[in-house]
């Protein structure tokens, strides 16, 4: 994806949210957010008051300050619906450029699902799933789909924005194409898998722009809370208008609180600064999610992607190098390492597989064996299959093969000869150090062993230390056998490992951790890990694995790369954590307001109660407006932190905690002290109390 | 605070932590069917008589039992007191009581909030003081404890639909637990001179006459008031003197020991009767706190780590301490107006200082404040002091104990069951903040335990300041005001916060005992108690349907100092933020006017 992160108040973004700002002040829009419904509620009557005092009516207290107090609990609601607005702008900035991928391509539908067959041009939004359609070099894939016949090589930059091209081809696990991407040369026939409007793009342009309407179930829980205090507060706060109408018949003197007073008191009481940001966190962590090239199909993935206490990753491609390579020839007695070298290299030129192409490369460094032509030998090829399990040359009368030991032994074995006690330990030998054993046997005879290694990533050790600080246990899925498996899970630092894993084994495996209670994510990309993704809680399909593995997985990877599970998880947590610290933030607050408030409003009646004002603020109306014009500024203050995320670090959880309460807890008491009392000291410097 | 109250309150909790354990432990067993053969034959036999199967309930079911057994308590006890003249048992022949005040006392007793608008020894009959409120105080404290042990098992079990039989909780409490430790008290109290008997009261002749003032009331009870809404007070003399009798030490044991407060004489336990020595003092007093702390072992050892219930009850006793701390130090600083006209309120060998009003002579300033924030910090309310007589910021303690919530040790279960409420809130926020869904000991907290939580924390404070709203607005509130100003309005609120925190004690001074405060209170003690039973229990189903997810290092662990002070924290800050403003125009605005004028 090509959308980059915005800077923070970008100008083109800045002017159309606060247009946007006015339009959600309908009244539809405004009782979605209960919290600052009660906001706008209260500037609506304030209004009235204010039109009251002005017409000459009694007013309950002077025009102005009434006036100013009205005017700043409307600056609440905008403030509240602009941080909204921006971060809805930033979102649908990201999806227009998505949507610049999604132009009218013209399509070849082919007739009949066959290279070759006739073909009518037709608008790529006309296209159905089950459809077929030819796509050559220069096209556009025309939607999403998967190849059934030919192999290309395709620019999926406008998805991924990685500029090197993939090869797609039919079979296996690379045969997921998407629409928007082009081929670069080749040629492919592919079947169309959705139909139009629910293709990949279609559904993260949804999303983020529908990332506000559908409330993930710990945003409920959250505003269910958010709600109680409100109602808490409400309560708190209409009881005084009675409770000082006593007091003044009780003394026989003074004046009950005003209804604007209340009002305001209301207003700064209840958690505002969260809940003018709450939407505003939770389309921010959708575009950040998006930022990391990851599609979540829903908010509550993304959500549960924080929660997630035990990582599946598949070694190859995660934890290893996708491929091993060749590292040592082991000959058995009777033949040198040269020779062993010489069969290893020839049984491998014509084998294309990574590991085919590191055994010639190996072979040419130890020993500078050229490469040598296959034809021009006189050779045929023996390619590997799911029944041999081996791969090798014919050379005349020479039958040169490799494969896994079992392999060999069946080959060796029928060809009267048998693998040697001297290799069998050679083999266990270099399984323990975490390699792959390959046999290289000629005819009857084994020549020796080549030793494959995997090449652990750099960095992912301390990846996983990292993980297992935030309280996550890594699993290494592989299907090498148990001794591989070990010493490659010690290399690496993984907490557990899961050894000549099937699909099968994979999904027990996670049903067993689920059963313990721990909550799993796991990232696949081929049909076979289809099950398992469905039944992990958290399950990161490669955009580059089969449509099924995308089907049964809740976010898929446009960059197809098995760490993100990483970046995932930290994007989950971060916007959890946000919220939290908010409302903390938003509670802790009100206790600095209720030292500015109380003394003021209960002024007329008690005005002994200025004991309280600990601010020594200027007067009762100053020490009001400027509680409500703090409350109001610190929500602007705070849509950068909104938007951003609070930072995140990996540690323990108590670590975390203590941090954040000491920051947004203690901090939420101190700041508005100080902030409440420079607005006054303003207020008073420009002779307005 | 002197040598005297810091060693006072030190030798209390010493001896309430060394019972803790042992107490609890004998209280996880109180939550499955008795070991002993023939306790089970006996249980299986009554049960069977009585018709009750013993499966186990939902949670729906459960509440449903509550709900339905306490309605049927408050007709009995309502039926005992309009009936009791024509009952036996009633010595002095004592008059039915008024349709308000039975109302509003079968509601005060099957709630467990014991409040009294009446006075025990010329109110109630014999009978009705032991069939109708000695057995409330018994079944209303085990009704208390059975939620707070469905509540346990919620968090115990996993995938679960039931969270225990009501009956089966009900009967092992009374049986096993209420009844031998009630019985052992009572015998204790009455080797110290608490009266037991069936006798009438007994009439003497006094030195020299008394005087005191009445309020006139009229026929309908409604006292009468001058035009200007002060209610008519005569001035009586007497020199007879009357010696209440009766069986009170049965009833005082279980009054303490249930959290129940519910005096067996008017001025509860300031009298003499009713607790005469230092030894019953400091007895009844443990008595309060006992079973709730307990609990709390007692739920760390359902779950499986009894960590969690020692940091539970470390939350508790660290907002208990601080409170004792507090009220016995203001009342220790005595009467500003008092020191200005020359009184010596210092302490020393001959008398305890400070604030003395309202205080018995024989217990001074450290046994009766203890005694206050003990009977606060639990639903007992019994008193052995006259709280409305505290200094501003002495009494405003006790009642900001009450308001929030009774969770610092708290009533019989209900201490517990609250407590976890909030635990469950904090846990919430503290969830969020580390960027996981929030959990607690392993369940999830979710949108419907927010709700739920949210209406047993929320439903008291709203009670109490929509009661007091109405009390100072309404005509028959006002009328019995008798100390206008910001104490008569601390009257009120304390009034209308003990009853819907069913704690029961009062600041006197205010006429309770009208249709008016009959009927409000009334309501709030009934909602204040099942506005937090029923949500709790559905928390409680909830959570037992729950899986149960492992505790990694990734989860806050709860029983370490941060989630203490996370739990005290939210205590405080809810109950801070929600009161403050009307506390203000109480105890703050008079605590700064009597200093202010001295």
């Amino acid at each position: 994806m090509t959308a980059k992160q915005l800077s923070m108040f970008e100008p083109r973004l800045v002017r159309p949210a606060m247009i946007d700002s006015f339009r959600k002040l309908d009244l539809r829009v405004q009782i979605r957010n209960p919290v600052m419904f009660v906001v706008y509620v209260g500037a609506l009557f304030t209004t009235g008051l204010w039109l009251h005092a002005l017409s000459g009516g009694h007013g309950e207290a002077p025009a102005w300050f009434i006036g100013t107090v009205t005017l700043w609990l409307w600056f609440t609601v905008l403030f509240a619906n602009f941080a909204e607005a921006l971060a809805e702008g930033r979102s649908k900035a990201q999806a227009a450029s998505l949507r610049a991928a999604k132009q009218t391509i013209m399509a070849k539908k082919l007739r009949e699902p066959r290279y070759g067959a006739a073909l009518d041009y037709v608008h790529g939004a006309e296209l159905r799933r089950g459809d077929v359609a030819l796509v050559e070099a220069g096209d556009t894939i025309p939607a999403d789909g998967e190849v059934i016949e030919g192999a290309a090589s395709v620019n999926e930059s406008a998805i991924t924005g990685e500029s090197a091209p993939v090869i797609r081809e039919a079979g296996g696990d690379f045969s997921a194409v998407t629409g928007g991407t082009t081929v670069l040369s080749d040629w492919i026939v592919m079947r169309i898998t959705v139909n139009p409007g629910e293709a990949f793009i279609d559904r993260m342009i949804a999303l983020v722009e529908g990332a506000r309407r559908q409330k993930t179930p710990n945003e409920i829980a959250l505003t269910i809370l958010l709600v109680a205090l409100t109602l808490a507060f409400l309560l708190a706060t209409v009881t005084l208008l009675p409770y000082t109408l006593y007091s003044v018949t009780a003394a026989g003197a003074g004046a009950p609180v005003t209804v604007t007073a209340l009002v305001a008191l209301l207003v700064c009481l209840i958690p505002t600064t969260i809940g003018a940001l709450l939407s505003a966190i939770g389309i921010a962590g959708m575009s950040r999610m998006l930022g990391a090239n990851v599609i979540a199909t829903s908010g509550r993935a993304v959500e549960a992607a924080g929660d997630v206490n035990v990582l599946l990753l598949d070694k190859t491609g995660t934890i290893t190098l996708g491929n091993r390579q060749a590292d040592a020839f082991l000959p058995v007695s009777g033949t040198t390492e040269r020779q062993l070298a010489d069969a290893a290299q020839l049984a491998s030129l014509a084998d294309e597989t990574p590991e085919g192409r590191s055994i010639v490369v190996l072979a040419k460094r130890l020993f500078n064996l050229r490469e040598r032509d296959i034809r021009a030998l006189g050779a045929t090829f023996v390619p590997f299959s799911a029944q041999t399990r081996m791969s090798g040359v014919n050379l005349g009368k020479r039958q040169i093969r490799k494969g896994a030991e079992d392999a060999i032994r069946r080959h060796v074995e029928t060809n009267g000869g048998g693998i040697p006690a001297e290799a069998s330990r050679l083999v266990a030998e270099v399984s323990r150090r975490g390699s792959t054993p390959l046999v290289v046997s000629e005819h009857a005879r084994v020549l020796g062993i080549i030793e494959l290694k995997d090449i652990v990533k750099g960095g992912i050790r301390e990846r996983f230390a990292e993980l297992r600080r935030m309280g996550i246990k890594t699993v290494m899925i592989t299907g090498d056998n148990r001794l591989t498996a070990a010493a490659i899970a010690a290399e690496a630092g993984v907490d557990d490992f899961l050894a000549e894993a099937t699909p099968e084994a994979k999904l027990a495996l996670i049903r067993q951790y689920q059963a313990e209670g721990h909550l799993v994510a796991m990232t696949g990309d081929g049909s076979n890990d289809a099950p398992a993704l469905a039944q992990a809680d958290v399950a990161v399909a490669m955009h580059s694995g089969t449509q099924a593995a995308k089907e049964a997985g809740n976010m898929v990877d446009l960059d197809s790369n098995p760490t993100k599970l990483l970046e995932v998880v930290v994007v989950g947590k971060q916007m959890l954590m946000t919220r939290g610290a908010l409302t903390t933030f938003s509670i802790a607050n009100d206790v600095a307001k209720y030292f500015a408030i109380i003394p003021a409003i209960f002024a007329g009646v008690y005005p002994q109660l200025n004991a309280l004002n600990v601010m020594n603020l200027a007067s009762p109306q100053s020490a009001i407006l400027s509680a409500v014009i703090f409350n109001a500024l610190i929500i602007v203050a705070l849509i950068p932190l909104a938007l951003k995320g609070i930072r995140y670090r990996p540690r323990g959880a108590g670590a975390v905690l203590r941090r954040n309460l000491a920051i947004y807890g203690l901090g939420g008491i101190v700041v508005p002290f100080v902030g409440i009392k420079l607005i006054d000291l303003g207020l008073a410097a420009v002779g307005l109390v | 605070m002197t040598t005297q109250s810091w060693s006072l309150l030190g030798i209390y909790l010493a001896v309430l932590f060394a019972a803790i354990k042992p107490l609890g432990l004998y209280m996880v067993k109180l939550m499955e069917a008795p070991r002993s053969p023939s306790l089970a034959r006996l249980e299986n036999g009554l049960f069977r008589l009585c018709g009750i199967e013993r499966e186990e309930m939902s949670w729906r079911q459960y509440a449903l039992a509550v709900l339905v057994f306490s309605l049927m308590g408050c007709i009995a006890v309502y039926a005992l007191q309009r009936l009791q003249l024509w009952l036996p048992l009633n010595p002095q022949r004592l008059p039915n009581v008024t349709p308000d005040s039975s109302f509003n006392t079968a509601i005060s007793f099957v709630t467990n909030t014991n409040w009294q608008g009446y006075g025990g020894e010329t109110t109630m009959s014999h009978l009705t003081q032991m069939l109708g409120l000695g057995t409330q105080n018994f079944v209303s404290a085990a009704a208390g404890i059975a939620v707070a042990f469905a509540l346990i098992r919620g968090f115990a079990r996993h995938s679960a639909q039931t969270i225990g039989n009501f009956w089966a909780d009900l009967y092992r409490a009374t049986a096993y637990l209420l009844l031998p430790l009630s019985f052992v008290l009572a015998l204790a109290l009455i080797s110290q001179g608490v009266v037991q008997n069936f006798s009438a009261h007994q009439e003497v002749v006094t030195l020299e006459p008394t005087i005191y003032e009445i309020t006139r009331v009229d026929n309908t009870g409604q006292p009468v008031t001058y035009a200007r809404g002060d209610a008519i007070v005569d001035a009586v003399s007497v020199t007879a003197q009357t010696l209440p009798m009766g069986p009170a030490a049965s009833q005082i044991a279980i009054k303490q020991l249930g959290t129940n407060g519910g005096g067996f004489f008017n001025v509860n336990s300031a009298h003499p009767y009713e607790n005469p020595t230092a030894l019953t003092n400091f007895l009844e007093a443990m008595a309060i706190l006992l079973i709730p702390a307990a609990l709390c072992y007692t739920f760390g050892k359902a779950v499986g780590d009894t960590r969690q219930g020692w940091a539970v009850l470390a939350a508790m006793t660290v907002i208990f301490v601080g409170a004792a701390i507090a009220t016995i130090s203001f009342e220790q600083q005595g009467n500003p107006k008092l020191t200005a006209l020359g009184a010596d309120q210092t302490a020393g060998a001959l008398q305890s200082g400070g604030n003395m009003e309202g205080k018995e002579t024989r217990y001074g300033i450290g046994a009766s404040a203890l005694w206050a924030v003990a009977t606060t910090a639990a639903s007992n309310g019994s008193v052995n002091s006259m709280h409305d007589s505290f200094t501003p910021l002495g009494g405003l303690i006790p009642m900001w104990l009450i308001q929030l919530g009774e969770v610092a040790f708290g009533g019989v279960g209900s201490g517990l069951y609250g407590m976890l409420a909030f635990a469950l809130m904090a846990m919430f926020i503290a969830g969020l903040m580390i960027g996981r869904t929030p959990e607690y000991l392993g369940k999830k907290i979710e949108a419907f335990e927010m709700k739920m939580v949210s209406i047993a924390i929320l439903i008291t404070p709203a009670l109490a300041l929509l009661g007091a709203a109405v009390g100072v607005m309404a005509a028959g509130g006002r009328a019995t005001i008798f100390n206008p100003g910001p104490h008569g309005f601390s009257e009120v609120l304390y009034a209308f916060s003990s009853a819907a925190n069913n704690n029961g004690s009062a600041f006197a001074g205010l006429g309770a005992n009208t249709p008016f405060y009959n009927g409000w209170l009334g309501a709030a003690m009934w909602f204040g108690r099942f506005g937090v039973i029923v949500p709790v229990l559905a928390i409680a189903g909830s959570l037992a349907a729950k899986k149960k997810l492992a505790v990694g290092p990734g989860a806050m662990p709860t029983h370490g100092p941060l989630f203490v002070t996370l739990l005290v924290g939210t205590v405080l800050l809810i109950g801070a933020l929600t009161y403050i403003p009307a506390l203000a125009l109480g105890p703050i605005v008079e605590h700064l006017i009597l200093w202010s004028i001295s």
